[in-house]
């Protein structure tokens, strides 16, 4: 455990990419197998689930520290991490334990099976033996994920450097639903094998966002293929074996979700990996994705509920035909085996639609489509450059994202809560109203947009204007007004207002407008399409 | 009903007796001000008395100023009301003040620490029947290491960067953090320079103080001079154009606020050494019961939960005061350059 979290502790005190590449190097070069793929796991977010829920991690701490629960939970507050919290309020302690990571994870893992008094034994005992920031480690992968600024990205890549194996081999290899338990840093990085290939997806190449006259620097438009950007869950839908396997962007396996999608083998051969959006489709057509919502967080799927909102594959690209990895064949290639393919099977009664492909003799034209997305529920266009093989991760140059503006509104500030992380000990999570019939209606939460000197200051001045405390949060007099950008709307019963909005963020305050010209619910309403 | 000893008005902490503020924020006739940091001895009082070691300090920072110096201990009386100043550890020549009344005590703390530092005069109990008392670091999460933990870390990191061919460069506030660290700083690791607002501080301090030798870094410093050395800089160098000219550099704050993971992956800063010059969570309730006291009055700091845990697990008397002093309502980065 000392290693880890001596690595965690360097990869935390830096934001320089290279030095955090140079610790985590050099952990893998002396780590013993089995921490190193518990780093891995931990690393990509692959945790051990946890062992005791929190409310009792916070009763033991409180009781070994002598504080009462109410003033740990008023210290949470201000410190924004639970397991930085229990580290500090901890008595100190001068122990150390020689435990390495993975004996530690598999004692965590162990935990869950045994009863509560021995828990708490186990924790009580543990904690003491560790130092603050081995506790703190500790704590986190007992609680939750590890967010210290180290991508899978940045982690791949030092892996690469200590292993010598092909970056996107290894991003490859650390696909899928693999864990700990059931393989070895042998098995998965170093060995060739079959074994696990049966569902293994391929990473998902993202795409950028398009820069200021971005038109300039792309060449010829004719070198371009242009699709709108549909508004669904990235997919990769795998048959390989007479087996259909679903997975989502965030690696996560979700075969289960949408079982419509197991028609699939009565139409595509074994062999084929198709990258496509899961979209909500009903009466011959694209339905807002607000109606995905109701299947996205559901653990069981009714039929009722398969009914009512049905979900089809928009497929636009083809990873494997005939059971051949061909990313590296040109964009236009694979589209080509993909149009054929979609073409000859009876697509629409298995659900499995073509996202169509455009050519654009003009920027112009192109941006006359792009004005058309709202109608067609798009949130712009996608331009992928015809001769280029699909890359692994986000990387810049033959994919690029053309969306279309947000929605804005200006709404008016009216509860605040601290943040969590970075932002710990500071007011920066903003609930937005607008006005209604002379009342603020609440419409949204938004945590992001603003830079750190604005939220600094925003921070300030809710301190200073604080009207009630509940817990965390603050209600503050209605002063400020702010530009809230967002991608969707929908009508939503969930919702005290009456409407959801799609990933709203601040786009800048709106310093100059009182609150009396801030916007109105109806004004809203107006905004959601036809 | 009787007039407490002191007040909390709109201008600072009243003693009515004796016409006589505390702390001032507003400017008033007379008015003693425990230590040299800016929210506490404020410009345009017609009179100010303080710590005689204090006097050079707050003529630096105010020109020219009427003002008497104490001594610790000693007596000065005021239509009738006692006064006289302690020790409170916080920085170089900072005091608590103790005011008598026909027999009634009240301590005011200022801002106070009870780990000797090594420089500042150390903290020292006074009894009393009224604590009024920041509260700056007044929760359980608050738990100092003792500083020569810290300095063994701060002076391994010095060595670390030096070895590996670069800069350090160690913020902390010009007034008292500065000097603590100069103190400590091991210069056989190699030599300590400083920016001008620490420089001039320094000097200043000097006129009562042993402090190592330091380096003003001028127009005509060159970074191949310093590489390898460290630099002791104000908070508010970090980021400018001033310090972009030693590169390759490393930094690090040295603050309680490091405490917080948060607080010094906001501010984009190296490593965060935890290292303050106010009491922590254990040191507050130390110095609580060391006072013997029934009251308790929190003023600065999360003196909300503070005064609640002293009613409710401890039975005190204890309620808070707002001040314009370093509050809760300040944020964070900002307290990293005042809370010294």
């Amino acid at each position: 455990m000392k290693d880890f979290a001596q690595l965690i502790k360097k990869l935390d005190s830096t934001n320089k990419t290279n030095e955090k590449v140079a610790a985590l190097t050099q952990y893998f070069q002396n780590a013993n197998d089995a921490d190193k793929l518990w780093t891995i796991a931990i690393l990509s977010h692959r945790r051990p689930k946890r062992p005791v829920n929190t409310t009792l991690l916070r009763l033991w701490a409180t009781e070994i520290s002598g504080i009462p629960l109410w003033l740990f939970e008023e210290s949470y507050h201000i410190v924004g991490d639970l397991a930085e919290t229990i580290a500090l309020i901890l008595p100190t302690s001068e122990e150390h334990s020689e435990k390495s990571l993975s004996e530690f994870v598999s004692e965590i893992i162990e935990l869950r099976t045994l009863p509560e008094e021995e828990k708490k034994k186990y924790l009580h005992d543990n904690w003491l033996a560790l130092n603050y920031f081995e506790r703190f480690v500790f704590n986190k992968i007992l609680t939750g994920s590890f967010r210290i600024g180290v991508s899978q990205k940045l982690m791949t890549r030092a892996l690469s450097k200590a292993t010598g194996i092909d970056e996107d081999i290894l991003a490859y290899k650390l696909m899928g639903d693999w864990t700990p338990e059931k393989t070895t840093y042998k098995k998965l990085i170093l060995e060739q094998n079959d074994e696990d290939y049966l569902s293994k997806p391929y990473p998902f190449y993202l795409a950028y966002a398009v820069e200021d006259n971005f038109q300039e620097d792309l060449g010829p438009i004719s070198d371009w293929s242009f699709e709108h950007k549909w508004d669904g869950i990235r997919s990769q839908v795998i048959i390989r074996n007479d087996e259909v396997f679903v997975w989502s962007r965030g690696e996560e396996l979700v075969t289960d979700k949408y079982p419509e999608f197991q028609n699939f083998l009565k139409e595509i051969p074994n062999g084929t990996v198709i990258d496509g959006e899961i979209l909500p489709f009903g009466e011959g057509e694209i339905q807002n994705f607000n109606t995905l919502q109701t299947r996205i967080g559901r653990k069981n799927i009714s039929k009722a509920l398969l009914k009512k909102t049905p979900v089809i594959l928009n497929a636009y690209d083809l990873l494997e035909w005939q059971g051949e990895d061909i990313r590296q064949e040109p964009f236009s290639e694979r589209r080509k085996i993909l149009d054929g393919l979609i073409q000859k099977i009876n697509s629409e009664e298995i659900g499995i639609y073509l996202s169509e492909t455009m050519n654009f003799e003009t920027w112009e034209a192109a941006a006359a489509e792009r004005d058309l997305s709202r109608e067609k529920r798009s949130e712009g266009l996608m331009l992928k450059r015809k001769d280029s093989p699909y890359l692994v991760g986000r990387k810049k140059g033959d994919w690029w994202k053309w969306k279309i503006d947000p929605f804005t509104i200006d709404a008016v500030l009216t509860y605040a809560m601290r943040g969590h992380g970075r932002r710990a000990n500071l007011y920066t999570d903003y609930t937005f109203a607008l006005w209604d019939e002379g009342e603020l209606v609440t419409f949204a939460k938004a945590y992001s947009g603003l830079t750190d000197a604005e939220f600094r200051q925003v921070d300030a001045w809710i301190k200073r204007n604080t009207l009630e405390r509940f817990g965390p949060v603050r209600s503050v007099t209605p002063q400020h007004v702010f530009e809230i950008a967002f991608e969707g709307i929908a009508e939503s019963s969930r919702h005290k207002s009456g409407i959801a909005t799609r990933f709203p963020r601040i786009l800048r305050w709106r310093k100059d407008k009182p609150i009396a010209e801030a916007n109105t619910l109806d004004d809203l309403k107006a905004l959601i399409p036809k | 009903m009787k007039q407490p000893l002191l007040v909390f008005n709109e201008k600072g902490i009243y003693c009515q007796k004796a016409d006589v503020y505390i702390d001032a924020w507003r400017p008033v006739d007379k008015c003693i001000v425990t230590h040299g940091h800016a929210d506490h001895s404020r410009w345009g009082h017609k009179q100010y008395i303080t710590h005689t070691n204090n006097v050079p300090i707050i003529k630096h920072r105010l020109g020219e100023i009427s003002v008497t110096g104490k001594a610790w201990n000693e007596t000065f009386t005021i239509n009738g009301v006692k006064f006289s100043l302690h020790p409170a550890g916080h920085i170089i020549a900072s005091s608590q003040v103790r005011v008598e009344y026909k027999g009634e005590v009240w301590v005011f703390t200022g801002d106070f620490k009870t780990e000797d530092d090594g420089l500042a005069e150390v903290y020292e109990p006074v009894k009393c029947h009224t604590f009024i008392t920041e509260c700056t670091f007044g929760l359980p999460a608050f738990k100092w290491e003792p500083q020569t933990e810290v300095f063994k870390d701060i002076n391994e990191w010095w060595a670390t960067n030096k070895s590996e061919g670069r800069t350090s460069i160690l913020f902390g506030y010009s007034l008292g953090k500065a000097q603590r660290l100069l103190k400590h700083l091991d210069t056989s690791i190699g030599k300590i320079y400083t920016h001008g607002a620490v420089e001039n501080m320094t000097e200043v301090v000097r006129e009562n103080y042993k402090l190592p030798k330091t380096t003003l870094i001028t127009r005509d410093t060159s970074k191949e001079e310093i590489k390898g050395n460290i630099i002791v800089a104000p908070p508010s160098a970090h980021g400018s154009t001033w310090i972009r000219r030693f590169v390759p550099y490393v930094t690090a704050s040295a603050s309680g606020w490091m405490t917080f993971r948060g607080a010094r992956r906001r501010r984009a800063i190296d490593r965060g050494f935890v290292l303050s010059d106010h009491a922590d969570w254990e040191g507050l309730l130390s110095a609580i019961d060391a006072t013997g006291c029934e009251k308790v009055i929190a003023t600065h700091g999360y003196t909300d939960i503070f005064a609640k845990y002293l009613r409710e697990e401890l039975g005190y008397d204890a309620r808070t005061e707002k001040t314009q002093y370093e509050e809760e309502s300040a944020e964070v980065d900002k307290k990293i350059e005042n809370e010294d």
